[in-house]
């Protein structure tokens, strides 16, 4: 066990972990943040997905000793009241079924128009390849990915 | 046309309220007991709504909450029922708070998720409950205004009185309805009238979602409580010996718990179990059949031939026929195990103190995990709570108890509030899987290409009946034999998404086209030929499906798709009836530069009445994403009891780049609605084989479609618009 002092969110936190203790489950089960969900734990689904120094990151495979410095964002930090462009673009295409890989598929659309504001769709597809949805919202995830790119 | 329903003594409505509190409607499916006068706030209401199940509360100050009492795992059943209620009471819907219902037996009818069945069963008792409520507030406000109901007309949570200019919101005259007596009948709504119903209603919980609430039940904490993973056996396999202390070593874990054939380690926190549950040393033994997939292909095969078949359905005299015919057909299709894989693994929350029992989380059936925990404690039903989380998927994953039964059987031994959790590779390999089966198909032409004889076989390892016997083409067919043989296997099994059907329409569309090729006909004219067959002499008694909307649907498709029009285009359908509801698909594949591209799927469904577009479009694309991955990619094979695929890694799911377009269709054919969960997914496998076989010549006989050595040299790529 050591302490870890983690910039989330725009704040400081400190937890006493195992080193190899994945970011996923410090956010979950020490931080309380639950909006970063587990599916598969390893590094396949992307339901888990937060941005480490803005870059789309699966937390399930991120040991919190490797973040040292860096700024981790998750959900619950990208907006207070849901206006996010992305999150009020995935409001506007109600691209949600269950809903639960959708915290993971903002933070992937996100890095993805941080990183190219005007993604064509064949770019749009490459980027959320990463994350799985059982459900089956592909059309619409695609839909407002498109959206956020062109009212943000 | 406007319906006058009347509350029969089993739907008992329930009105209760005072003077002071708001006015609360449910229905009381199985009690007559009186009605319960209750004094509540607005902050009352919404903070006993987890105690207090009904299907609506009026504030004083008018607000509108609505329960929803079937569990929510994206069939989007919370948006969908309020809407129901909130158009009959003509309520303003931006007024409207929806929360999800406790179970509770004496007040909800059949709270589960399962079988496309919730709205076609309640759609007329929320019509009666919101009617109801609009009936007593308009007498309310008729006997403070001194002026005729019938001159009162109501919009958006407004009642007005033209004639005295007289006009409040709801929560004015909650007082006072809430004294009255619930009217014997109620006037339901001309369905012309419709304001709310038959529009794009946005999912009620977005914000929720898309900011990352807790939520569902694997966000649930509770201060004290301890987690749990668990290591269950292979199938077929029993604990000899558990050596735990590697595992008991991992910091964080404090105590391992054997019950049963599992295993469960325990702590305060997730990351210290999942280390843990790897450094279990547990030694098995056989306890019955250790399987393997090469087994399973034995069995099939011995089965198909030397079993004794449970015979289903015959019309006319099959053998007879197949003898004397033209021209035969026969061939065999196969569908392998596949997991549910909800992205939320399977987990519960329970707290057993003493003979009473707290139960969270996500289920599709509250009343299941209810007497299984009752059964395994031995207490009465009234001693257990369940409080039901947002499912994240569901599938029919979460239709047994197993994991509720974990989380009690842990909680009681460490005697503290107890979380399990699952995780992937727990999810794949624990069982509850869509049976595998094979199917042999028989069919009889005669010289003008008619079909004659149609003969199914099925042998399904757990999967009971693996027909459907009075679905297509019964009725249209002379002499018909259906047949089912279970191979009781130790691997587990239970209800996937449109079960039986989910492979069973994908064999029985694939071979029908064999047959049409063979007959040499359009496939889409050879059903229709059918359809006509079944609809002017029926054969055999009863039939599940009602002709016409069959024919409407595939002539639907056929139109929509422009079916046979562009040379250019290879071209597969395929049509089935499943949980009341009709889907016609077309797969469309365009050949560029001698490569086969997967480029669109057209559907056509008649579902009756579209409740919510937005939600049905929704079910329709994620039905048919659902049954191309897995008619494309879902495999599980096992070794010894144990399946080789533990993680996402190999067990493929289908991603973004791999969906085509979907343009979806619906038909208003005047029925009530009925269920969109699963209808659309069954058809789907069985179009995308059929435009394969058309573009490629190749025809596809078992699942998954990329393992098979037909389909091995076909480069189809998948590309939308
Ligand atoms: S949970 Fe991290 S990628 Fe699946
Ligand atoms: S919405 Fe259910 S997994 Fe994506």
């Amino acid at each position: 066990m050591a302490n870890y002092n983690l910039k989330i969110n725009g704040k400081s936190h400190t937890v006493d972990v195992d080193d190899d203790t994945p970011l996923l489950w410090v956010l979950r089960d020490n931080l309380g943040l639950v909006g970063t969900k587990f599916s598969c734990g390893i590094a396949q689904c992307g339901a888990c997905t937060v941005h480490i120094n803005g870059n789309a990151t699966f937390s399930c495979l991120t040991p919190v000793s490797s973040i040292g410095n860096a700024e981790v964002l998750t959900i619950e930090g990208l907006s207070e009241e849901g206006d996010h462009p992305v999150q009020k673009a995935w409001a506007e295409v109600d691209v949600a079924q269950c809903g639960y890989c959708q915290a993971g598929q903002i933070m992937t659309a996100v890095a993805l128009l941080k990183s190219n504001p005007n993604p064509n769709m064949e770019e749009i597809d490459n980027a959320m390849n990463r994350n799985i949805c059982r459900c089956g919202t592909y059309h619409k995830i695609r839909e407002a990915v498109a959206l956020a790119a062109k009212t943000k | 046309m406007t319906t006058l329903t009347k509350a029969s003594r089993r739907d008992f409505l329930k009105i209760a309220g005072s003077s002071v509190g708001g006015l609360v409607i449910g229905f009381s499916w199985f009690s007559c007991d009186s009605p319960k006068m209750e004094v509540l706030s607005t902050e009352e209401i919404l903070s006993q709504a987890k105690s207090f199940n009904s299907y609506l509360s009026i504030s004083p100050s008018g607000d509108v909450v609505i329960y929803s009492p079937n569990p929510e795992l994206g069939q989007n059943i919370k948006t969908s029922f309020p809407m129901v209620v909130a158009e009959e009471l003509d309520a303003d819907w931006e007024k409207v708070r929806v929360l999800q219902a406790n179970l509770d037996t004496e007040k909800y009818d059949r709270q589960l998720t399962g079988g496309s069945g919730a709205m076609p069963h309640s759609w007329e008792r929320l019509r009666k409950a919101g009617a109801t409520a609009k009936f007593v507030l308009v007498a309310a406000a008729a006997k403070a205004w001194n002026v005729n109901a019938s001159e009162i007309t109501v919009e958006k949570g407004i009642i007005s009185h033209k004639g005295s200019g007289k006009s409040g919101h709801f929560g004015e005259f909650v007082a006072e309805a809430a004294t009255m007596t619930a009217p014997e009948e109620v006037t339901l709504k001309d369905k012309k009238d419709f304001k709310i119903i038959g529009t794009s209603v946005k999912n009620v919980d977005s914000k929720e979602m898309y900011t990352g609430k807790p939520m569902y039940g694997l966000d649930f904490y509770r201060e004290g409580m301890l987690h749990a993973m668990i290591q269950r056996a292979p199938f077929g396999m029993k604990i000899k010996a558990v050596d735990d202390s590697a595992a008991r070593g991992v910091s964080g874990v404090k105590d391992v718990v054997t019950f049963g054939t599992s295993v469960a380690v325990v702590g305060e926190s997730t990351w210290p179990l999942l280390k843990a549950k790897k450094l279990l040393r547990i030694d098995y033994e056989p306890d019955g059949a250790v399987e393997s997939t090469a087994d399973h292909d034995r069995i099939f095969a011995d089965l198909m031939l030397n079993g004794k078949p449970d015979v289903k359905r015959k019309d006319g005299n099959f053998d007879a026929a197949f003898k004397g015919a033209a021209q035969v057909v026969t061939a065999e299709y196969q569908c392998p195990f596949i997991a549910h894989s909800p992205m939320e693994p399977e987990n519960f929350f329970a707290h057993v103190k003493g003979d009473k029992v707290e139960l969270i989380g996500p289920t599709q059936t509250p009343d299941r995990a209810r007497q299984a925990t009752a059964q395994l404690l031995g207490i009465p039903l009234e001693n257990i709570t369940v409080e039901i989380t947002r499912l994240g998927g569901g599938f029919g994953r979460r239709l047994r108890a197993d994991y509720v039964e974990e989380a009690v059987e842990v909680s009681r031994a460490m005697n503290a509030p107890v979380k399990v959790t699952w995780s992937r590779e727990d999810e794949l390999t624990g069982g509850a899987y869509r049976p595998a089966v094979r199917y042999r198909f028989e069919a009889g032409l005669d010289a003008s290409g008619n079909m004659i004889a149609y003969k199914l076989r099925g042998v399904g390892m757990n999967a009971g009946n693996c027909t459907r016997e009075n679905n297509f083409p019964s009725g249209a067919v002379a002499n018909v034999l259906i047949e089912s043989i279970e191979h009781k296997s130790s691997i587990t099994t239970n209800a996937w998404r449109a079960p039986i059907t989910n492979f069973l329409a994908y064999a029985e569309q694939s071979f029908l086209d064999e047959v049409a090729l063979a007959a040499g006909k359009d496939p889409v004219q050879f059903r229709l030929d059918l359809l006509q067959q079944a609809k002017t002499s029926p054969v055999g008694g009863e039939l599940g499906y009602d002709v016409d909307r069959m024919i409407g649907v595939v002539k639907a498709a056929a139109e929509k798709s422009n079916w046979g029009k562009d040379p250019n285009v290879k071209q597969g359908f395929s049509v089935y009836y499943s949980h009341r509801s009709y889907v016609a698909q077309v797969a469309d594949i365009a050949m560029e530069g001698g490569t086969p591209v997967l480029k669109k799927v057209t559907a056509v469904t008649d579902c009756g009445m579209v409740v919510n577009p937005i939600g049905a479009n929704h079910q329709v694309r994620g039905g048919i994403v659902d049954g191309m991955g897995h008619a494309m990619y879902g495999n599980l094979t096992f070794e010894n009891g144990v399946p080789k695929q533990k993680n996402f890694d190999s067990y493929r799911l289908i991603r973004m780049k791999e969906v085509p377009e979907i343009d979806t269709h619906f038909l208003d054919t005047g029925f009530d609605p009925t269920g969109l969960g699963e209808p659309a997914l069954p058809p789907t496998g069985g179009a995308i084989a059929n435009a394969i076989f058309s573009a490629t010549g190749r025809r596809l006989r078992s699942q998954p479609f990329i393992e098979q050595k037909e389909f091995s040299d076909i480069k189809l790529e998948i590309r939308r618009a």
